[in-house]
């Protein structure tokens, strides 16, 4: 990957220091350097101050930070001392920026040749002609469908992919000699992931770009860095080649990040038993949303102290399947069993004991619990409300419950945003657990959290089931979870389940070519996964072409 | 000095001071005030003396007295109104956003319907009808200005029962009450006190304006706006007597405002540029 750096300091920052404007240290005495086409990876938990770094290197700041130290060197030109205009007239001319979220990004009121052409036009480079055939040129580049006149969609006419590349194009838009890439791709479902991936990383090479690339996934940013660089709470842990960081880290934070994958077999073995009673059945259920047909006909059973995993891409009906248990979404037809009765469709016909016998956990810890409650109130409310119990003894249940989930019970009083996303997640399970359920459905529990955090997410959830003999059904994108703690999993794809199997079986011996597609992109923990991926589909071509 | 655990800023301070004083004299004003509220102790709109600071008014009462009775009575009618309109609105609001519905539809036509009807000729006709008595006074615009808070209370209302944790709520199978009084109040507070500060100064000068056209607090009780109508006819003489209770009223509405947005500013953070340096 680094025989194009041809080793010419382009982008050297020293000594960057970020305050909040409370006083508080966000970013302390790190020191970046990028050569001409050479790729840094940043790398760090949320609150690591990655993303921070990426503005910074603007000379940006986001709302409520600001930039207290440390001189900022790009092409030779200290952009820290320059004022308002010189800076506006560096951005997005000498330095872009990729955010995370693309549909977020966009302006929903203009076309997207307009969007992408802002940028030259504004700084004076190219002319309107000029502007859009080079962007015609980007969107042909990034593989974007019907580059002639793919400019004239408005965002909403495009996907998220589609529109994540189309962020690419207009960073790329002036040329510049760095891109900041900011999780390019967390937003995006495993398979589009790995198609955005390989574009970018063709893109940057083309144009001997040098980027930043920051992400929380050490797999993905091992695809596409020459260099990695490790963060936590706003310091440097350590810097090293791609290669000597996944397989020689020094600091032992570094080497934890990297082992969070890869050990999902031992632990699948330390499961709880599963007894054969089938706690919920499932039988040819389908719903709707309006007259748009959701959920096509599924079927699914659950045993007692056993975990489903329900896999597919967004869109694909899994949390609909989540509402039609709940009772949040009554389905149209099917029918649906619990410990031996029949459940109603609706939540208004559920008794009080039904409801609370199956419980949610949601995918953002923030938004699941009332951000104005006492941990004490979220928690002894389902105590009080389903038990009936006094105060006193809701609140020596709420402290059980805190200690089941390994929370300090001196937390009790304190409100949600007091916590870290973990700690909020855990209060999610205490909550649901409060209720004495005999089965919960987790809704992509760590998909919000930080690697090491949903590692012990997964390993509470699994210690949990064990001891309380819990039935989960978990819906998930990630299939890196599933292989962790699913004793059977279900693909869905277009509201139907195209393979429904034991996990090993799934994995090991996948059938139905979605699951083959699913399973082969997620990024392994290997400098040259990605490359091997393209290798294999050239050859897979090529065998076509031979054939036809 | 830190109040509600921020620091005001200057302009804050003027307002919270100016309140502040203002709410003392409401209060303690039949012990404050130098005469009694109707006594005649001079001449027709005399000069400003000693023994009344700000002269007298058309009928030759201690004008510095009536503004201070005045000021009492405009600002008890006026919290009642607020109060009274922020309950009623608040709670159609929250039922209409929670419930959903025909509920929602009722609510939200009932409330285009009157907000239709001009709020003064609305005012003006049921006061012309049921005659102009305080209870009726307070009831009428409360009623009235109900309908504005609730346009704000469903709209928060609506962003907040989409949460996770309202939808828990529901899962869990609690009631609409406690949906609304424990999960969305709670997260409404902030802008609806805003609002409460801004609905107190529209209602303060909607009653000033019904007193000045005769139809608000009637004689002999004392109210600002009725004393810059009772007083007018003095400019054409050059004399200051409606200055004084007009100067009244823009103190209060402008101090009101000055604190709530101040308020307001608490919960917006410095952006872009302003954020930079």
């Amino acid at each position: 990957m680094s025989e194009q750096a041809n080793n010419q300091l382009i982008l050297e920052i020293k000594g960057l220091r970020l305050e909040s404007i409370a006083g508080a240290t966000i970013v302390d005495n790190v020191d970046v350097r990028v050569n001409k086409g050479e790729v840094l990876g940043l790398i760090g938990e949320s609150g690591a101050g990655k993303s921070t770094i990426g503005l910074s290197s603007m000379s940006y700041a986001r709302a409520g930070v600001h930039i207290a130290g440390g001189e900022i060197i790009l092409g030779g030109t200290n952009i820290r001392a320059l004022n308002a205009d010189g800076r506006r007239d560096m951005r997005g001319k000498r330095i872009a920026y990729i955010a995370q979220s693309a549909t977020a990004a966009f302006n929903p009121a203009h076309t997207l040749m307009d969007q992408v052409c802002e940028a030259p036009l504004i700084h004076k480079i190219m002319n309107r002609t000029e502007a859009e055939a080079w962007a015609r040129q980007l969107f042909k580049a990034l593989d974007l469908p019907d580059p002639e006149n793919f400019g004239a969609r408005y965002p909403h006419q495009a996907s998220g992919g589609q529109l994540q590349r189309a962020m690419a194009a207009m960073a790329m838009s002036c040329r510049p000699d760095v891109l900041i890439l900011d999780e390019p791709t967390t937003a995006l479902d495993v398979t589009t992931q790995i198609e955005v991936l390989i574009l970018l990383k063709s893109l940057i090479h083309q144009y001997h770009t040098a980027a930043i690339y920051i992400t929380h996934d050490l797999a993905v940013v091992a695809q596409v860095a020459d260099r990695i660089k490790v963060l936590r709470h706003g310091k440097e842990v350590e810097e090293g080649l791609t290669g000597q960081i996944l397989h020689n880290a020094k600091q032992d934070y570094t080497a934890r990040l990297v082992a969070v994958r890869g050990a999902a077999a031992s632990e699948r073995a330390a499961q709880g038993t599963v007894k054969d009673s089938t706690v919920l059945s499932i039988k040819d259920c389908q719903a709707y949303y309006g007259t748009f047909h959701v959920v096509k006909g599924v079927s699914l059973d659950v045993k007692l102290g056993e975990t489903v995993a329900v896999v597919g891409e967004s869109g694909s009906g899994k949390s609909t399947l989540a509402r039609i248990i709940t009772g949040l979404l009554p389905p149209r037809s099917g029918e649906i069993v619990f410990q031996g009765k029949a459940l109603p469709r609706s939540l208004k016909e559920r008794s009080k004991e039904l409801k609370q016998r199956i419980q949610l956990v949601y995918q953002i810890p923030d938004v699941a619990i009332n951000p104005r409650q006492s941990l004490m109130e979220i928690i002894g409310r389902p105590v009080q409300f389903y038990f009936g119990v006094g105060r006193k003894e809701m609140e020596e249940r709420a402290r059980e419950l805190m200690n089941l989930v390994e929370l300090p019970v001196e937390f009790l009083s304190r409100r949600p945003g007091q916590l870290s996303g973990g700690q909020k997640q855990r209060v999610c399970i205490a909550r649901a657990l409060a209720a004495r359920p005999d089965m919960i459905i987790l809704d992509e529990p760590t998909s919000a959290l930080d690697p090491l955090v949903a590692e012990e997410i997964l390993t509470l959830l699994r210690k949990l089931q064990k001891e309380l003999n819990l039935s989960y059904i978990l819906i998930t994108h990630d299939l890196d979870v599933v292989h962790r703690i699913a004793h059977r999993t279900a693909v869905m794809l277009q509201g139907k389940f195209v393979a429904f199997d034991a996990t090993d079986k799934i994995f090991d011996n996948p059938e139905h070519p979605y699951t083959q597609k699913l399973i082969t992109a997620v990024p392994e923990m290997r400098v040259d996964w990605l490359d091997e991926v393209l290798e294999k589909r050239k050859q897979a071509k090529e065998a076509n072409t031979a054939a036809a | 000095m830190k109040v509600f655990g921020h620091k005001p800023t200057l302009s804050a301070w003027f307002g919270l001071v100016v309140m502040a004083l203002f709410i003392f004299i409401a209060v303690f004003t039949p012990w404050l005030a130098p005469y009694g509220e109707s006594q005649n102790v001079g001449g027709t709109w005399d000069e400003p003396s000693m023994a009344m600071l700000l002269g007298a008014d058309q009928i030759g009462r201690d004008m510095l007295t009536r503004i201070m009775y005045g000021a009492r009575m405009t600002i008890g009618v006026a919290l009642a109104i607020t109060l009274l309109s922020f309950l009623i609105g608040i709670v159609e609001g929250f039922v209409s956003a929670v419930v959903g519905g025909w509920v929602d539809v009722f609510f939200t036509r009932y409330v285009d319907v009157m907000l239709s009807i001009p709020g003064l000729i609305f005012a003006l006709i049921i006061l012309g009808v049921f005659g102009s008595s305080i209870p009726v006074l307070i009831l009428t615009i409360a009623v009235l200005d109900s309908n504005r808070v609730f346009r704000l209370a469903r709209a928060l209302g609506m962003n907040l029962t989409v949460m996770e944790y309202v939808e828990a709520a529901r899962l869990r199978g609690e009631g609409l009450w406690w949906i609304i009084r424990r999960e969305i109040l709670p997260n409404a507070w902030a802008p609806l006190v805003s609002e409460f500060g801004l609905r107190f100064c529209f209602n303060f000068l909607f009653i000033a304006g019904l007193s000045f056209l005769g139809l608000g607090i009637q004689p002999p009780y004392a109210d600002l706006g009725g004393m810059v109508r009772e007083n007018a006819a003095a400019i054409n003489f050059g004399m200051m007597a409606p200055i004084y209770p007009a100067t009244a009223i823009a103190l209060l509405t402008v101090s009101v405002n000055l604190v709530v947005d101040w308020m307001l500013s608490i919960d917006a953070r410095p952006s872009g540029a302003q954020a930079e340096l």
